[in-house]
């Protein structure tokens, strides 16, 4: 059974044309850029020209990137190091309430440590609004943070408008585009976000590599201390082979970009069109401007992990924000943010499809799916709401909170 | 993750669905929390004239760990007298099911209470009828 994988959000294969770039800088250029003879040059020489090349795919200058070992160190560096750099002229950020883990918990490190958040509200396609960021912006904040598109729900913010309120009240703008780099265009100059995390396992590059923009004129605090590499900001020997894959993924990303969103908006569409006809299913998000790729239902009355199970029994990958399959038995803070309830939340389903997903696996899909929903709804004591639960009957749920 | 015991209760869950007419029925859970039963009763007698659990059946809405506790205890719970029924602790469903990941434990405390409160609803009901007769 050939495995249908649709879950591109969560990471993405890496592409031959990326493994075979890379090959090379394993055995045989794999000197230590910082070398000054020929043989370290030439690995220096390598990542330099990735850097152009992950510069042009966001239209910054290569001096812009600065390498790190993922979407999660770029967030980190982005946030604490701009923090711990300019909290003279304040100690306050605003940061919307649909971030990845990487950023809210970057921001809660602040906070414990003297800063002050405050978090955005968006509605209920995921949209955080110009006037929402305008008024918490205050004469204390150094810096507003908002996600170029959710990774969950695949809502692409309108970063632009937001950015400009920012650079209007003198705050500086982080946005993480880990998700959206290498689906959709971004133009850093356009955007005028002064930093933007990358990541290229996302985008058929390896893992273990990303990238933070950082305009010019833009200081950050190094979290890194060491041999100085990249720019001071980011000691450490760099990931040749991570850097050179990322590279020539941006550089792929790029020339096939347009041609690849639109391929997968109609697959994405199909599948929308066909799972919504499902009984009592919801899109998440908003059904045009979303990320090429993103489809998220909530399927009501029935549990999020049971159905990412049943999907996985039928060799199909694909995500959940149910708590019962997160560590924290927390649901996701995506979906409550846009106004699910925790037990409509229970029930989401987010399919990302991606560069080498075929119309054949879209059909395996649609043809499982709804036979799981009916068989997880047969076993689910609700049929028509959560209400017949709660009236009437005994609620012990205070005595089931989970130990 | 699973056993292979609870992966074979998920998919072929046993006694699943809404009983007519049952003379107990337990509660338990929170929609918000995830996880909710319904485990409903029929009781009848043995041959020694104790009162027992004649049949037995589950609704869950939950995780593939409440589904598969929920569907073991309904047949542990089968044909045992109601004293015995209520001894069915969450280690023993836990247990049956060839053991749960320490944070899917709340899923066998979930399924015996199930039990428990299906037991409980059916004596306060006969309690009233006995009440009503006397």
């Amino acid at each position: 059974m050939e495995r249908v994988y649709l879950d591109y959000a969560s990471t993405t294969p890496v592409d031959g044309r990326v493994v075979e770039a890379m090959l090379p800088y394993f055995t045989e250029r794999y000197g230590n850029p910082t070398s000054f003879y020929s043989f370290g040059q030439e690995a220096k020489q390598a990542v330099e020209e990735a850097r152009a090349k992950v510069a042009e795919l966001i239209n910054a200058s290569p001096e812009e990137i600065i390498f790190t070992s993922g979407g999660t160190e770029a967030c980190n560096l982005a946030i604490k190091g701009f923090a711990l750099k300019n909290k003279k002229r304040g100690k306050h950020i605003v940061v919307s309430k649909i971030e990845h883990f990487a950023v809210l918990e970057a921001c809660r490190w602040l906070a414990e440590r003297g800063f002050e958040v405050s978090y955005l509200d968006v509605d209920e396609y995921g949209f955080v609004s110009p006037e929402t960021l305008e008024q918490a912006i205050r004469g204390d904040t150094i810096l507003a943070i908002v996600n170029h598109a959710n990774n969950e729900i695949g809502t692409i913010e309108p970063i632009a408008e937001l950015a400009e309120v920012a650079q209007d009240r003198g705050v500086a703008f982080f946005s993480d585009a880990c998700i959206s780099n290498g689906s959709v265009e971004i133009d850093v100059a356009r955007l005028g976000v002064d930093l933007l995390a990358l990541s290229a396992h996302k985008m058929y590059g390896p893992k273990g590599v990303g990238a933070l923009y950082v305009a010019k004129g833009t200081r950050l605090e190094a979290l890194l201390h060491g041999g100085g590499q990249e720019r001071k900001l980011r000691s450490g020997t760099e990931n040749v082979p991570g850097i050179v894959g990322f590279g020539r993924a941006a550089e792929i990303a790029k020339k096939e970009m347009r041609s690849e969103a639109e391929r997968l908006r109609k697959l994405r569409d199909e599948l929308i069109r066909e799972v919504l006809r499902i009984p009592r299913t919801r899109l998440n998000g908003h059904p045009e401007r979303r990320l090429p790729g993103n489809a998220n239902f909530a399927f009501a009355f029935i549990e999020g992990e049971g159905l990412i199970l049943e999907l996985d029994f039928a060799g199909i990958s694909a995500s959940t924000g149910s708590a019962c399959s997160s560590p924290t038995l927390e649901p996701s803070h995506v979906l409550t943010a846009i106004g699910l309830s925790h037990a409509e939340a229970h029930g989401s389903l987010r399919v990302t499809l991606g560069r080498f997903t075929t119309r054949e696996h879209v059909k395996r899909l649609l043809e499982v799916l709804p036979r799981v929903v009916k068989r997880l709804r047969d076993i689910s004591p609700f049929k028509e709401s959560f209400e017949d639960y709660v009236e009437g009957t005994e609620w012990k749920g205070g005595e089931h909170r989970h130990v | 993750m699973y056993s292979k015991i609870l992966i074979d209760h998920f998919r072929n869950p046993r006694n699943m669905g809404r009983m007519e007419n049952p003379d107990g029925v337990g509660k338990v859970g929170n929609p918000a929390c995830g996880d909710v039963m319904y485990i409903y009763i029929k009781v009848g007698k043995n041959e020694k004239g104790e009162e027992i659990i004649e049949d037995i059946k589950f609704e869950t809405f939950g995780c593939a760990a409440a589904i598969g506790t929920s569907s073991m205890v309904t047949e542990l719970a089968k044909g045992k007298t109601l004293e015995e029924a209520e001894k069915i602790s969450k280690d023993d469903v836990a247990e049956a099911v060839g053991g749960l990941p320490p944070i899917k434990m709340h899923c066998s405390l979930l399924a015996s209470d199930g039990l428990k409160a299906a037991i409980a609803d059916y004596r306060k009901k006969k309690g009233k009828g006995d009440a009503a007769e006397g």
